[in-house]
């Protein structure tokens, strides 16, 4: 063995090599075979997508590094479970490119975040969390409700996310900005809106100012998805084949 | 530094940076259309590039270098490239401790976007990581690779290509992150047109290792050298596959992961934990290897013993990334064979701290007198502790209390502060008098209470967040009679506040010393040549190395 490696350091390109292989077992065993195990992934014929707002919504979370403190993964513990609601399945994060699972919490877990508290609280809490939450340690995000949401080229995004998998369709990108638009318009024509996102997506103005699409408008419109885009999680397991 | 390339490495370097701005020109135009982030990022690149520019063209008319230069190692992009880590170290560190004191009291900050913490953090991380941590990693590495083979670098054009290229890497990083740019993913943050420009980087500085070890005139590559070069072709495999993506527009910044959910985990996880493994720790164990027994001034203790640590960290390190992923929706055969990767790796990494503990048998004299020696001394007791602490946490019951954490947050920094931290000021004190010719660092004092301000910085650190960490999962899981939760989450929030301004603490004790270590350095530089300079290891063939 000894003599081997022996002969094996006085060539560079023989070490190079042998790294490489060595180093790239670990990860072609556990990497690939989640991409060909039909079970790594629930199926979930009704799973949702993201709709255009919440997608900006989602993009402003990412930018704002919310991943920092905030999980997004409820593990298979009980007190997790009774804490924030039924574990986390992989079909929930199924067109999460990237996935926001998180690995801190300095702040609350945020999977099944959708609905548990009023638009107005989340407005009110970014602004400054102090307000609803004294002891809070979360920034302030006062300047999301001045910043209009750049909405212009959200089709783009659309057609890079189907390219990854996502399966937006033809009429979903080319309507990409005017539905974002009307996700946050209630008095607005929304019928294509809900045609192609489905019925439970939510119309309403998220910031309470209807006269602008903020920044605060897609955040808000993300916190309240969170965790509603699937019911897979609340389903009894399938049995299995 | 201009007048010691040849003229048509002037040129070249000229050609280059002209490309490179127009480059930037057109990322700025592009980004100025959509009213895109990527627009700064655009000026930015265009700046420095003319910024460097001016400094070539400022020496382009200097003489010609001698051909006496290829009778000795070439030094220069050494000495700025440690010139330029230990400015990362204040600023990375500078960031961190400012993040630490927002976790104690939240409105410590400006109200603007750029200084919250989340845009924050990220420049923490990779300042210290990429920034401080990197431009050591290249900057000793040419040192080590030419002693070790006893061959100059091949030219003078690459080795400066790798370290001016590598910090507009870290300067597009970090000005993203306050810009607003980013992809999330955990160190690896920056976006795909600054991920492609490091994947030129790194290849020209592979093939410059390459290169020189082609030249070497030692017939056997010392074992600093595989550390350095399993850094180099690991890192590069990692961060190609886990930076994949689509870009919602060539003339944008935002791009799209090509994985998702359950598989995008996975494959973040493996990068996140092997940047860990061969950014932080086979990098690192280079630099161990070869400047803790030169300053020693004793023999590697067992060659057998950095052969199996060398090949059990190589093999054993990528398989360990699922122990982030404990209990979550990753199916459960690759937690279990994370979490038992992770437990054998305990194996690879004593042998190698037993070997640099060894290594000092016959020499702990010096390490009592010599701090610079104590600081390298210190890191490998670091390196062995963290790493114990993390095979036990990659273990999945322990796992269960441990994650999402400040446990977490304790461990990463007692291999950070405790590890890499202290083998790189240990090795920066130990090469600045050998690189600029003097006798000794300015002043040993000075070295001395950077020693105790950084150990006594990451005891506070390490234990605050032990204690943080512990309490947090405690209160997190913690039943009532009646069998309902007894804490809500604020309440063990409120409950890490002392512990938080005990970190920041003990943080900024380590940034104090970073910023005592810069005036030192600084000093040294600064101080005249001393005619009696320490053995001059600067010319060919080099006098014998300590494992030879």
């Amino acid at each position: 063995m000894f003599g081997t490696h022996y002969r094996i350091e006085r060539k560079s390109i023989m070490l190079a090599v042998a790294i490489m292989v060595v180093a790239s077992i670990g990860g072609l065993i556990e990497i690939a075979p989640l991409f060909t195990i039909d079970d790594t992934v629930e199926s979930d014929p009704k799973m949702r997508v993201y709709t255009p707002l919440e997608l900006a919504g989602r993009n402003i979370y990412i930018r704002e590094g919310c991943y920092a403190c905030h999980s997004q993964m409820i593990r298979t513990l009980q007190d997790e479970v009774e804490r924030y609601g039924p574990y986390s399945l992989a079909v929930e994060s199924k067109y999460d490119h990237p996935m926001l699972w998180g690995s801190k919490r300095t702040g609350p877990d945020l999977a099944r975040l959708g609905g548990k508290y009023s638009d107005q609280w989340h407005t009110a809490h970014l602004k400054n969390p102090r307000d609803v939450v004294p002891q809070s340690i979360m920034p302030r995000y006062n300047w999301l409700s001045e910043s209009q949401l750049q909405t212009k080229y959200l089709g783009d995004d659309l057609r890079a996310l189907r390219a990854v998998g996502v399966p937006y369709t033809d009429a979903m990108i080319e309507n990409a900005t005017a539905d974002a638009v009307a996700q946050a318009s209630p008095d607005d024509d929304t019928a294509g809106l809900v045609k192609r996102y489905g019925e439970a997506t939510q119309i309403r103005s998220f910031d309470g100012d209807k006269g602008t699409v903020s920044e605060m408008d897609a955040l808000v419109a993300y916190l309240q998805v969170l965790g509603k885009l699937s019911d897979a999680a609340h389903q009894p397991p399938a049995p299995t084949k | 530094m201009v007048s010691g390339l040849t003229i048509s490495e002037r040129q070249r370097s000229m050609a280059v940076l002209i490309v490179l701005a127009v480059i930037g020109l057109v990322m700025a135009a592009a980004g100025a259309n959509r009213a895109d982030p990527m627009q700064a990022h655009g000026f930015l690149v265009l700046l420095f590039s003319l910024g460097v520019l001016c400094f070539v063209l400022n020496g382009y008319f200097e003489p010609e270098p001698s051909a006496t230069r290829l009778t000795s190692y070439y030094d220069d992009p050494s000495k700025a490239g440690i010139v330029i880590a230990m400015l990362w170290a204040v600023f990375g560190m500078f960031i961190g401790d400012w993040v630490a004191w927002l976790l104690a009291f939240p409105d410590m900050t400006f109200d603007a976007a750029w200084s919250s913490f989340g845009r924050l953090r990220p420049a923490h991380t990779t300042g210290v990581i990429f920034g401080f941590g990197g431009n050591a990693l290249i900057a000793t590495s040419f040192h080590v690779m030419q002693r070790t083979s006893r061959a100059r670098l091949p030219d003078q054009f690459s080795p400066w290509f790798v370290l001016i290229g590598y910090n507009l890497f870290c300067l597009l990083a970090v000005s993203g992150y306050f810009l607003g740019i980013t992809q999330s993913k955990e160190y690896a943050e920056p976006e795909w047109y600054a991920d492609i420009w490091l994947v030129i980087v790194w290849v020209t500085y592979l093939v410059l290792y390459l290169r020189t070890l082609a030249r070497r005139k030692e017939p056997h590559i010392y074992v600093a050298n595989w550390y350095y070069l399993a850094f180099i072709l690991v890192v590069a495999i990692l961060h190609v596959v886990n930076n994949l993506a689509v870009p919602a527009s060539f003339a944008g910044a935002k791009s799209y992961s090509l994985f998702s959910g359950v598989q995008d985990a996975m494959t973040q996880w493996w990068y996140g934990h092997n940047a860990v493994a061969f950014f932080l720790t086979a990098g690192f164990l280079g630099m161990m290897y070869y400047y803790l027994p030169k300053r020693a001034g004793r023999p590697i203790y067992s060659y057998r013993m950095s052969i199996i640590g060398f090949w059990g960290i190589t093999f054993f390190y990528m398989w360990a990334g699922s122990h982030h992923l404990h209990y979550t929706a990753l199916p459960q055969w690759v937690q279990t064979l994370g979490m038992t990767f992770s437990v054998m790796l305990l194996v690879p990494s004593w042998i190698a701290a037993a070997n640099a503990l060894l290594t000092l048998n016959g020499a702990w004299d010096k390490v009592r007198d010599d701090a610079t020696l104590r600081f390298m001394m210190m890191a490998a007791i670091f390196y062995g502790l963290s790493t114990f602490e993390g095979s036990f946490m990659a273990i999945r019951s322990v796992n269960a209390l441990s994650h999402y954490t400040d446990w977490t947050i304790g461990h990463v920094h007692a291999g950070a502060m405790g590890w890499v931290a202290l083998i790189t000021f240990g090795s920066i004190y130990a090469v600045v008098p050998w690189l600029w010719k003097r006798e000794r660092m300015y002043s040993p004092v000075l070295v001395e209470a950077h020693f105790w301000l950084a150990l006594a910085g990451t005891l506070i650190y390490v234990f605050a967040m032990w204690n943080s960490g512990i309490i947090q999962g405690l209160m997190w899981r913690t039943y009532n009679d009646s069998g309902t939760l007894t804490y809500s989450f604020l309440d063990s929030m409120v409950a890490m506040h002392p512990y938080y301004v005990a970190r920041a603490i003990g943080g900024l004790l380590f940034l104090i010393g970073a910023i005592v270590g810069c005036y030192n350095i600084w000093m040294t530089i600064r101080r005249p040549s001393g005619a009696s300079a320490l053995t001059d290891d600067a010319l060919l063939p080099a006098n014998l190395q300590p494992a030879e």
